[in-house]
């Protein structure tokens, strides 16, 4: 399968900067706006949404760079790729390490002599920090971008094969799905633990995006288009809207039979649990149904914030995880008071789209600077300038 | 195996569901200072607590309150001011007649592996009929794997129940100041569902505290090296402890003004 060569499809941009403000949303402790992301309506969350269409645009990119220049170099680039979000996820840590740091120096009270235990890793910083590099220490809320590095060092065989037998590449990628679960596969973390998303389960949505963007969507059409599967995806989120209202008002719970909370129950995050990914589907069935490709209000004003913001998912990821520490620490410096809480969600989204309305600033005269001499040979060298990033 | 495990930690979810946000909230009662009091939450107590129940008939119910450093207090009164201490104290004034005993065994830096290790010795010598039961803040603060936090958990049961005592959880205190440091949610989730399967009551210390946090009983943004806070927050723990305590365990008592 070859990706034919379009317009990009603004709806990815949509969603993946939607996701990455949830994300955001969600990352602040003790928000009350995070009331309005996805996860409190339902099984998934943006996780899923954020894994799914970086799958699908890297399949996109780098699958015409396989195409055009053959696997060598487009593994190359991937790796490339791999190691520029690894960069950015221990310049993540070095912030975080300056607010741990800040807060070590500032905070007392014995009501939390235990809590403050875990700034304890700072007297140790030799092996932190080394742990950190390695992957294996991971702070809260930073899971996301070590998924993503592992997904992308894994992805390039993954790529060939998805060119050459789709079905064969998405059914393989069920299959490590399946084994993580039944031999309990994932990686370690430190100072113990496995990694709070568990790579050999959340690749089967990075790889099943791919999958979707090397012409699996296409092959889906009908069955997407089909009532009975827009039926059965309005059913399963009215069901997962209503467990999910049981978490928040319990005695709803007296309602659900006894059977379903046996078989429904412990949704599990680290492992991607297949009620998540079903519920991530329903969505995109329904999403894509409501959102045309060619829907007009794409190209309105206002929606290009988060359209310009998931075109540069990877730097404002890392801002919007900077963006929420500082939110933290404006929330324990300052006030935690409801006003000054939509305040700060509502600045970290601007300060978001400022930034990738800035990004794509720099890239517009980066390619009219180097357009004198190199100017489309560095184009086709790096496809990704085409419209944003992987 | 892991397609096992949702039926095997299968469980029915309206007891579930009605624990989830089981806290202490409606045991407060008149007759405490107000700053206790928290205001609505849909809150149930869902299991009954038979051997305190039995204790108490007998005029002689002994506590063991096992936990890690959020059981304790620092300085020369931390012991008397820390809420197994306060709970004692409750529970006797509630329970006139009746000899009440607490013995703890608190240590910080424990995970509840850890702390399953000791119970055994513990158990025995103190011969509870209810163990009080705090953890998981630790296995947080090490990420521990939830699946070995929520089987130890299963084994301190076992154990507690075997030596003829009830259980209750106490889940983690809410501390604002490290939640961006400590990701609580799936321990505390963990703690939930062995309690609903084990039909354990749970004293939600977090949501309480959440509760304080937000009607503004307490400020725990706040630093300080002052202890009145903490001694204030776990002299309420304790009474509250000691009011679920007997609402779980419905003693019958004809002085007991918690119906």
């Amino acid at each position: 399968m070859v990706p034919t060569k379009t317009d990009r499809d603004l709806r990815l941009d949509l969603f993946r900067g939607l996701a990455l403000w949830l994300i955001f949303l969600d990352h602040i402790p003790s928000n009350a706006v995070s009331w309005v992301t996805i996860r409190n309506y339902g099984f998934s969350d943006a996780t899923e949404i954020f894994v799914f269409i970086s799958g699908y645009t890297v399949a996109f990119v780098y699958g015409r760079s396989m195409y055009l220049n053959g696997f060598l170099v487009a593994a190359a680039r991937v790796l490339k790729r791999a190691w520029q979000i690894y960069v950015a996820h221990i310049f993540l840590f070095a912030i975080y390490l300056a607010e741990i740091s800040y807060i070590a120096h500032s905070f007392e009270n014995p009501l939390y002599s235990e809590e403050m235990g875990v700034l304890n890793f700072l007297n140790n910083p030799d092996v932190t920090i080394i742990q950190a590099m390695l992957l294996k220490f991971k702070p809260v809320n930073m899971d996301v971008l070590p998924l993503y590095i592992i997904l992308l060092i894994g992805f390039a065989p993954f790529l060939w094969l998805l060119m050459r037998s789709p079905t064969t590449a998405l059914l393989a990628s069920g299959a490590i799905y399946s084994l993580s679960w039944l031999f309990e596969w994932n990686l370690p973390a430190w100072p113990q633990g496995v990694w709070v998303f568990n790579p050999f389960a959340w690749q089967f949505l990075f790889i099943f995006g791919a999958w979707c963007a090397l012409g699996g969507a296409a092959r889906l059409s009908r069955a997407i288009n089909s009532p009975v599967t827009l039926t059965l995806a309005v059913l399963y989120l009215l069901f997962a809207f209503f467990i999910s209202l049981t978490w928040h008002v319990p005695g709803l719970g007296a309602y659900v039979p006894t059977v379903v909370g046996e078989l429904i129950y412990p949704i599990d995050k680290t492992n991607l649990d297949v009620l998540r990914i079903l519920h991530f589907l329903a969505l995109a069935v329904i999403t894509v149904r409501l959102v045309p490709r060619d829907w007009p209000a794409l190209k309105s004003p206002w929606f290009k914030p988060a359209i310009l913001c998931g075109a540069h998912s990877l730097g404002i990821f890392c801002l919007g995880v900077f963006l929420s520490f500082a939110g933290h620490f404006v929330f324990t410096e300052v006030s935690n008071r409801v006003p000054v809480q939509i305040l700060v969600s509502v600045a970290g989204i601007a300060i978001m789209a400022g930034a990738a309305w800035l990004i794509s600033w720099y890239r517009t005269i980066e390619r009219q600077g180097s357009g004198s001499g190199s100017g489309p040979k560095t184009q086709a060298a790096k496809p990704s300038l085409a419209g944003g990033d992987t | 195996m892991k397609w096992g495990r949702p039926l095997g930690r299968g469980i029915a979810v309206s007891a579930c569901l009605a624990a989830m946000f089981l806290g202490p909230a409606a045991s407060v009662h008149a007759g405490e200072p107000t700053e206790c009091g928290v205001d609505g939450g849909p809150f149930a107590v869902a299991y009954p607590l038979n051997r305190v129940k039995k204790a108490v008939a007998d005029k002689s119910l002994t506590i063991l309150v096992v936990g890690a450093g959020s059981s304790q207090l620092p300085g020369p009164n931390g012991a008397a001011n820390s809420y197994p201490s306060r709970m004692q104290q409750a529970l006797s004034n509630k329970l006139p007649g009746v000899k009440v005993s607490v013995v703890t065994d608190v240590k910080s830096r424990r995970t509840a592996a850890d702390m399953v290790k000791s119970l055994p010795a513990e158990l025995a010598q103190a011969r509870p009929a209810l163990m009080l039961w705090q953890t998981a803040t630790v296995d947080a603060m090490q990420a521990v794997d939830p699946d070995q936090f929520s089987q130890a958990l299963d084994k301190g049961i076992k154990k507690a129940r075997a030596a003829g005592a009830d259980v209750m959880f106490i889940n983690p205190q809410y501390s604002p100041r490290t939640e961006s440091m400590i990701a609580l949610g799936v321990y505390v989730e963990n703690m939930r569902w062995v309690a609903v399967q084990q039909e354990v009551p749970v004293f939600d210390r977090f949501g309480l505290m959440k509760a304080w946090s937000d009607q503004g009983t307490f400020d725990f943004y706040s630093a300080t090296k002052k202890l009145d806070m903490a001694e204030r927050v776990h002299d309420c723990i304790g009474r509250l402890l000691a009011d679920l305590v007997l609402e779980a365990a419905k003693p019958d008592l004809p002085t007991d003004g918690n119906k």
